[in-house]
């Protein structure tokens, strides 16, 4: 039997011990960590990525990762998710392995590059990871990245369990190098965050430098692209044959066939978490890759009278089996309330699909309050907020636009002060557009790490047509709602807005600290009567990783830190 | 054999150096193990919560049935009840009494405490003023997992192997008070199970 490792354990020691030739061995590891240790394993020479929940995990793995380091994997944090995707494709360009991974809302910034790396196709092998978040735990929506594999002709792994994740990631890049296509791994928050052991196979060499031998197809003229298509939906014809995805799917029949069940990734194991130790009374379809073969449809729909679907996010196979009209055979799923239209499954919410009773359990009493996440205790954002306030006050202005981070708790009270939140870099480019219909002052809050994500095009806007809006960066120096990663702004947000375009003297730094209180709210109502751009920069470190700093007992960040309250 | 626990706090109160502790003793034992964390913007001060499920047999969810948690560990009160739909009938929910007041319509603490009363098979310790007694108070998550050890189905000698892995990079001292606040809490388990 092989020893389990726990994932304290520093396993790139090991590593180097046994000569390039690890034993198979079981590690402890999240969904995210498991794909991490795999792409290694596969020999990628890179990875690139935009910190994201529940992505994040696996670029932090990898940075954390002896092996890799000693290795030389690239694994440096992006700007956003779309420079993350291009850098992968110009290393795969170059022979070499990628891997690119970021949340759901992050392949849509990501789009652009992806579909169109899907009609280059790819020299090294490119695998794409997209960390979906039914239930919105902490994401604006529960888009299902499933839909972008199919938009995009490109295969779609979705794993059930961590150990389907770690090897699917080979096959993932063989299959990338076979068709000369990215490759998309779908996974969802509960697998991304839930630990299990998994066996590791034996470490790929990385691959050799060598450029690709018909690089045309990297130009997409007109004329090429056309050219590139046709291939491109000829081997999306071939996928569902393709060993490497099919032999992941899987029929297990049953005598008993009124009910045949179709369990897509996770869903699968919420299912079997309903028998649990009891024999299985339904024909069940495993789905696990796309596209599938029609084939494997067929038979659970010749057998069964009726068909249950369950998949977490979208009714991505439901759709495709009710069909338009819907054929007589009775399907169950999300479309018809067998399942709830949104959130994730749960085995509780499949137990009742399937009929099963579930038990009485107790209620939480009623004096059990909500308890919403907030600012950490002697956080800069929320001095900034209390000047922000105050300074729009006068203009009887309820809130700021806003954007993706921790200063969205603004939001909530006591603050109360953000009017939106929808994408990165939106708060600066709606500021824009609604002082262009006459808002005054128009004000946007937006974080240092999103500023340099899709902020700094916005402000060039507002630099071009020299419009009167104020964008206040929230400074942390970090990226701090995904738990503090190096954020590309640091140290240049200044020589960014003047290089843009924003006057000098309008680009103002402050010190969000309660001291400095009525300043900071006289400079802000100084850059709001300001009919041009202006920038405040809001610089304060994060709480958190002064406190991780200071233990670890690193030098002084630039600016002093108030901890009280 | 199968256990399954819900961890139960509040963003930055450290639920997972429990769940770090217990899957350290999982594995000595070679039992499967699934354990779903919570990370992102609930980390901020919001409620957070892990599914740990030990079995000797592989172990398919990653998320616990309702009704089905053999042990609720909650290191604050009302954190406690608000998952309480997990508890098993027989389950155990074990709870450190200190609150963690960090909204305003908090409910006064001697509810909290009544209606944790009320579960036929609960502990509530004060783990802060244990651990205190210990030599630190941020030892609490230690006695609260030692208040749960009785009801969990691993050698007690597993999970003091456990704490000395998670700890040993801070130092043979900060071991042993973490071991002591371990041992503070089972034996208030084995003494009595209500605190006054």
């Amino acid at each position: 039997m092989t020893k389990i490792v726990p994932w304290s354990v520093k396993i790139g020691y090991y590593y180097v011990f046994v000569k390039k030739r690890y034993f198979m061995q079981k590690l402890l590891l999240l969904g995210d960590e498991a794909i991490a240790q795999a792409a290694i394993d596969a020999g990628i020479s890179g990875m690139y990525a935009y910190p994201g929940t529940p992505s994040t995990e696996i670029m932090e793995y990898i940075q954390r990762s002896h092996t890799a380091a000693m290795e030389g994997i690239v694994c440096k944090w992006s700007s956003n998710e779309k420079t993350a995707m291009e850098s992968a494709l110009g290393m795969s360009y170059a022979g070499k392995r990628a891997l690119a991974a970021m949340k759901h809302v992050g392949l849509n910034v990501a789009a652009d590059a992806f579909i169109n790396s899907a009609i280059t196709g790819v020299n090294g092998g490119l695998v794409i990871v997209a960390a979906d978040d039914p239930s919105m735990h902490s994401s604006q929506n529960e888009q299902d990245s499933r839909f972008y594999g199919k938009f995009a002709f490109v295969p779609v792994f979705e794993p059930s369990n961590q150990q389907e994740a770690y090897d699917m990631v080979f096959d993932a890049f063989e299959m990338s190098e076979k068709y000369s296509v990215p490759v998309l791994m779908r996974i969802t928050t509960r697998l991304a965050h839930s630990r299990a052991s998994i066996t590791t196979i034996n470490p790929l060499p990385q691959k050799n430098f060598s450029l690709p031998s018909d690089s045309k197809r990297f130009i997409l003229m007109p004329a090429i692209a056309r050219e590139r298509f046709k291939t491109v939906l000829d081997n999306y014809e071939k996928f569902p044959l393709e060993n490497r995805l099919e032999k992941y799917n899987s029929f297990r029949d049953s005598t008993y066939r009124r009910l045949g069940i179709i369990a897509c990734g996770i869903a699968y194991n919420y299912l079997m978490e309903n028998f649990f130790a009891k024999e299985l009374s339904f024909p069940v379809l495993k789905i696990t890759t796309y596209p599938f073969s029609r084939d494997i449809i067929n038979d659970i729909k010749y057998r069964c009278k009726e068909i249950l679907v369950l998949e977490e996010g979208y009714p991505f196979v439901e759709e495709l089996l009710r069909g338009l009209p819907d054929e007589d055979k009775k399907i169950y799923g999300r479309m018809d309330g067998a399942l709830p239209r949104t959130g994730e499954l749960n085995p509780d919410i499949v137990a009742s699909a399937l009929g099963i009773k579930v038990k009485k359990v107790l209620s939480p009493p009623a004096i059990v309050k909500n308890r919403p996440p907030s600012f950490c205790k002697g956080c800069g954002h929320a001095d900034m907020f209390n000047a922000v306030k105050e300074a729009i006050e006068p203009y009887h202005l309820k809130g700021v636009f806003s954007d993706i981070g921790c200063y969205t708790l603004a939001a909530l009270p006591p603050y109360n002060c953000i009017n939106s939140c929808v994408e990165m870099g939106a708060s600066v480019t709606m500021a824009v557009g609604a002082a262009d219909a006459g808002l005054f002052p128009s004000v946007a809050v937006i974080g240092d790490s999103t500023f340099t994500h899709s902020g700094m095009p916005g402000l060039l806007d507002a630099v071009a047509k020299k419009s009167p809006v104020t964008i206040i960066i929230a400074d942390n120096m970090t990226t701090g709602m995904t738990g503090g990663q190096e954020s590309n702004a640091t140290g240049r947000l200044e020589n960014i807005c003047t290089g843009i375009g924003v006057a000098p003297e309008h680009v103002r730094t402050i010190v969000p600290l309660r001291k400095n209180h009525e300043e900071n709210v006289r400079i802000m109502r100084e850059e709001f009567e300001f009919r041009g751009p202006s920038v405040i920069i809001a610089s304060r470190e994060c709480i958190q990783t002064a406190s991780r700093r200071k233990k670890d007992g690193k030098t002084e960040h630039q600016n002093e830190s108030e901890n009280e309250n | 054999m199968k256990t399954d626990i819900i961890l139960a706090g509040v963003g930055g109160q450290g639920i997972l150096s429990i769940a770090a502790v217990i899957g350290f003793a999982a594995v000595e034992n070679n039992l499967y193990l699934k354990q779903s964390e919570v990370h992102g913007m609930s980390q901020r001060g919001g409620d957070v919560q892990s599914h740990m499920r030990l079995s000797g047999e592989p172990v398919f969810s990653d998320l616990i049935p309702y009704g089905n948690a053999d042990l609720i560990i909650a290191v604050e009160p009302m954190e406690a009840l608000r998952h309480l739909p997990w508890l098993s009938d027989n389950g155990w929910l074990v709870v450190n009494s200190n609150p963690y007041i960090n909204i305003p319509d908090y409910p006064p603490v001697e509810d909290l405490i009544k209606e944790i009363m009320k579960i036929k098979n609960s502990i509530l310790i004060d783990a802060d003023t244990v651990a205190k007694d210990c030599g630190s108070v941020k030892s609490a998550n230690m006695v609260i997992l030692g208040a749960s050890s009785p009801h969990l189905d691993l050698p007690c000698e597993s999970l003091e192997n456990g704490i000395r892995r998670l700890f040993a990079s801070k130092g043979e001292k900060i071991v042993e008070l973490n071991l002591k606040a371990f041992r503070a809490g089972r034996s208030f388990s084995g003494s009595s199970n209500k605190l006054a």
